[in-house]
């Protein structure tokens, strides 16, 4: 999918984040490319969440800059947040309304043109058009973040952050989800997307460059062609312990 | 412009559709309203529920009932979308920040109006005092529209902190005593049938209170909720 030649739709540079003393991101640069997909691993505590949160416009950086698709996020928050379509393990779901209600709502939220006509076809396209008319409350763990996904896609942006979107679900789950995301990213236009994962194997199927990130530093990136899942492992442990 | 009304629409509209599926809010509010009104009737002396005594302690009964059944459902109203997950799913959204406020402060005003509605003539038939006086309407909108403005923006404050349930009334009546205090004395006033007069400058302070804390949390939410 990657083309060096392609635009730079995240540019991301010596971003710091402090929790009080805390330091959480020290000097991270990050590049996403038009139609490239990366994978964010890390163990728990490394700052990818925080680090999607920042580039998502949930939370501030403390120092450094961000531009996304070329505007520079502190400028134009509002515009930025039309180009991202945000999954995470929380679905950022109403339990009491249904399926169309929901994303009826967050479309009025984001303008979307054609409403009703999108969001069946969305619906359609993550397999719960039968399901509309149902409270969200009744749909399974897999169901709801089908839905989180339709959410996501909703307004057509260009750029997708997921923050493990695969967690609290089962195997069968998980793997219809990752096909859907796989899908979604080369969906008629050429999405880019920033995954965060615990699931090495999962997250190498899918990625065109593998990031890791440790004690907040961006300690490792190369891409993943010709990677096998023992050679990431490898990587990544390698990575984790030169950056601790 | 249109588009921002829509946006604000949107988020009220929401919450309205939910609360009719679920009526967590309401139900909670009412029926904490119903027992604080209960519970002064029957803890009064009963000198002090002697139709001549009863205009002077009534209508500061009737505003601790608006305001604490009021404190409950503006903590909930931001609970309910923290501990779902949606509170992000709205904060990602391209709309300005504001418009987050405004659909939900006009939610809550929304809900805390209808138990107001519901509970004044409770109120009146337990004391056995007629609330009745066309200027109340006014009174009880602008104090009740104060209470939604200052709540909401406390409430969004709160949610994200340990002590959430704690700290919203807290922040909450340490700003809001003075029209609390102007409010139950316009209601005074009227009920005991003083002219329009006597509570024009008791109006003119909550008017005043409820434009500057119209103004303040739309430029200042954008801060309160972002980390």
């Amino acid at each position: 999918m990657t083309n060096a030649a392609h635009s730079v739709m995240i540019r991301a540079k010596g971003l710091h984040k402090n929790f009080g003393n805390r330091a959480v991101l020290r000097g991270v640069d990050l590049d996403l490319r038009q139609g490239e997909f990366v994978t964010l691993l890390g163990p728990n505590g490394a700052g990818k969440t925080t680090l999607l949160r920042i580039l998502a416009t949930l939370a501030r950086p403390t120092s450094g800059t961000i531009e996304i698709a070329g505007i520079a996020l502190k400028d134009a928050r509002p515009t930025i947040r039309g180009l991202l379509g945000v999954i995470s393990h929380q679905t950022f779901l109403y339990e009491d309304l249904n399926a169309f209600e929901n994303l009826r709502f967050y479309g009025r939220l984001y303008d979307v043109p054609e409403l009703e006509k999108r969001i069946h076809e969305v619906l359609e396209k993550v397999g719960l058009e039968r399901r509309a008319i149902d409270r969200v409350r009744t749909y399974s763990r897999g169901m709801q973040q089908r839905l989180s996904i339709a959410r996501a896609i909703l307004h057509n942006p260009p750029i997708l952050l997921l923050d493990e979107p695969d967690t609290g679900l089962d195997r069968q789950a998980s793997n219809m989800l990752s096909g859907l995301i796989h899908e979604l990213a080369i969906d008629g236009q050429e999405r880019s997307v920033l995954m965060t994962t615990h699931n090495l194997e999962r997250g190498l199927a899918m990625c065109d460059r593998v990031v890791v990130l440790a004690g907040g530093k961006m300690v490792a990136d190369r891409a993943a062609t010709g990677l096998t899942a023992d050679e990431l492992q490898q990587f990544y442990f390698d990575s984790v312990s030169r950056g601790r | 412009m249109g588009n921002y009304l829509r946006k604000v629409w949107a988020v009220f509209a929401k919450d309205v559709r939910a609360e009719l599926r679920t009526k967590d809010i309401f139900s909670a509010m009412f029926v904490f309203s119903l027992l604080a009104t209960l519970v002064f009737a029957f803890a009064l002396p009963g000198k002090l529920m002697e139709p001549k005594e009863v205009a002077g302690v009534a209508p500061g009964l009737l505003w601790v009932a608006y305001t604490f059944s009021g404190v409950l459902g503006l903590n909930r109203s931001f609970i309910v979308e923290k501990d779902r997950g949606s509170l992000e799913g709205l904060l990602l959204a391209p709309a300005d920040r504001s418009a987050i406020y405004l659909g939900k402060m006009l939610s809550n005003l929304t809900f805390m109006v209808l138990v107001e509605i519901l509970i004044t003539p409770i109120f009146g038939v337990v004391f056995n005092y007629s609330m009745w006086n066309p200027l109340l309407i006014p009174v009880v909108l602008l104090g009740t529209l104060g209470f939604a403005e200052i709540g909401t923006l406390f409430a969004a404050m709160a949610v994200n902190t340990r002590a959430r349930e704690v700290l919203l009334p807290v922040l909450f009546f340490s700003i809001m005593l003075p029209v609390i205090i102007a409010a139950a004395n316009a209601t005074t006033a009227l009920l005991s049938n003083r002219p329009i007069e006597d509570i024009a400058g008791q109006l003119q302070f909550i008017a005043i209170f409820d434009i500057i804390f119209l103004a303040l949390p739309v430029l200042l939410f954008e801060l309160v909720v972002e980390e």
